[in-house]
């Protein structure tokens, strides 16, 4: 018999614990995995498919070819968690009970939040990248805005990343003569991390590359073709690219599992549910004031899966906790990259940019789905 | 003399930057020359209260610390 192990969602986070526990607990357990796409989807590769660095088809690869034999995938959408019988209802209208439920289901962008919002440009989505591409390949030259319409949202360097990548694109085009960037900053930085922001801030004044600090994206105009911020400043656009408002999943939302933003809150150590019991929550899907990253869901699974295997084998809990680790790459345009490395202990430390960080970060793109999802890299 | 607080945020265990964004849409609400105050936790909110004050142009009233906890008032600026 055993126990049933069930994972919701199939991106970095939940893909790695299934794996990761199937491995170690062998007939013991049951394990599910129920994904609303049946494809998993690389996520990092969104801001290079909007400049044409990369190909959409190269992103997305079937949730099957990457989970372990062991590992059963139900393609449905999960729609209520019910905590007290220790079951989840799907779209179909299939209820399947679990002993140990790990919620990966990650977040969503609701660019509707913000008034006149849709009228800007994303590359949050694979649709939104892709039709950020065709906008950029009709763009002639004029003024291109970035600015963060909500806090927290998925990979914090994007909004610089992008930045630098646009300048280069734009080089490559030849129109970066006809076109400004602007670069529009919740904060009166570059960037949430002080150190990363004054190693990017001289690289951006460099390049050219316009930055506009305490800039709290409140609405788009797109007929007058502005965008307004909280703090009552209004700016000209011809191109506006935003980073949504990010939210929890419904399936969250629906079934009181998390804030009112549907955020679940978890131990930040053990990332267990603060009060329901057997239940985990990793990856963006958590409460946990860090970086939502792919990083951080690749580091929290190894945490959740060790904390099932034990509730499965009836032992202790590990004394492996998630450390607040998070490693990210910040592409700084002209080849060249740095990184940023901290956790709860540590603050965040930042290599002057260099190209061999560019080609550690395109190494990892071509590796990921060979070693992160199996669970490979520690 | 006491000073009457038209709004009071709880942003203790967020982290920048939302404290400064979730400061920046009460005090949208508020009528000039009301005050505002503030109780966090993350080290890093005072000097980005002070600059964010500085840079709108909303006077920084003050400012203490208890424990972990900072403590803000601002004021919203006259038109």
């Amino acid at each position: 018999m055993g126990n049933d192990v069930l994972i919701l969602g199939g991106g970095v986070g939940g893909t790695i614990v299934a794996n990761l526990v199937a491995r170690e607990v062998g007939d013991r357990a049951r394990i599910t995995l129920v994904d609303s796409t049946g494809f998993h989807v690389y996520q990092p590769g969104f801001l290079y498919v909007a400049v044409g660095n990369e190909q959409p088809a190269a992103l997305k690869r079937p949730e099957a070819g990457l989970l372990l034999h062991d590992v059963k995938l139900i393609v449905d959408c999960a729609t209520l968690v019910q905590p007290g019988v220790r079951k989840v209802v799907l779209k179909s209208g299939r209820t399947l009970r679990y002993d140990e439920l790990v919620l990966a289901t990650g977040s969503r962008t609701v660019m509707g939040e913000v008034p006149g919002g849709l009228a800007a440009h994303d590359f949050y989505t694979l649709d939104g990248a892709m039709r950020l591409h065709r906008a950029l390949n009709d763009f002639e030259g004029g003024t291109i805005v970035i600015g963060v319409a909500g806090i927290p949202y998925k990979c914090p360097p994007a909004p610089v990343e992008f930045a630098f990548l646009l300048d280069d694109y734009l080089r490559a085009r030849r129109l970066r003569e006809k076109s400004q960037i602007k670069l529009l900053s919740p904060l009166n930085r570059a960037f949430t991390i002080e150190a990363t922001s004054k190693l990017v801030q001289p690289i951006l004044a460099e390049r050219g590359i316009e930055l506009t600090g305490f800039f709290n994206v409140e609405s788009v105009d797109p007929v007058a073709k502005t965008v307004t911020s909280m703090e009552g400043e209004t700016v000209d656009y011809d191109l506006l690219v935003l980073v949504p408002p990010h939210r929890g999943q419904k399936v969250i939302e629906d079934s009181g599992l998390g804030d009112e933003r549907g955020w679940v809150p978890v131990d930040k150590n053990t990332l267990r549910h603060t009060t329901l019991d057997r239940i985990w929550a990793i990856g963006d899907t958590t409460n946990i004031p860090i970086s939502k990253s792919g990083s951080v869901a690749h580091y929290e699974a190894s945490v959740a899966a060790a904390e099932i295997v034990a509730a499965v084998k009836g032992e202790a809990a590990p004394s492996h906790v998630y450390d607040g680790k998070v490693m990210c790459f910040l592409e700084t345009g002209h080849g060249q990259a740095t990184t940023i490395r901290f956790d709860y202990d540590h603050p965040p430390v930042s290599p002057t940019p260099a190209r061999r960080w560019h080609w550690a970060k395109a190494l990892f793109n071509k590796t990921y789905w060979h070693t992160v999802p199996q669970g490979r890299l520690p | 003399m006491s000073i009457t607080i038209a709004k009071s945020l709880d942003l203790k265990g967020l982290s920048c930057p939302l404290p400064i964004i979730k400061t920046a849409k009460a005090m949208k609400e508020l009528a000039p020359g009301e005050l505002l105050e503030a109780f966090a936790t993350d080290p890093g909110s005072v000097p980005d209260f002070k600059a964010w004050a500085k840079s709108t142009g909303n006077p920084f009233v003050e400012s203490s610390q208890e424990g972990a906890v900072f403590h803000f008032v601002l004021k919203k600026k006259e038109i």
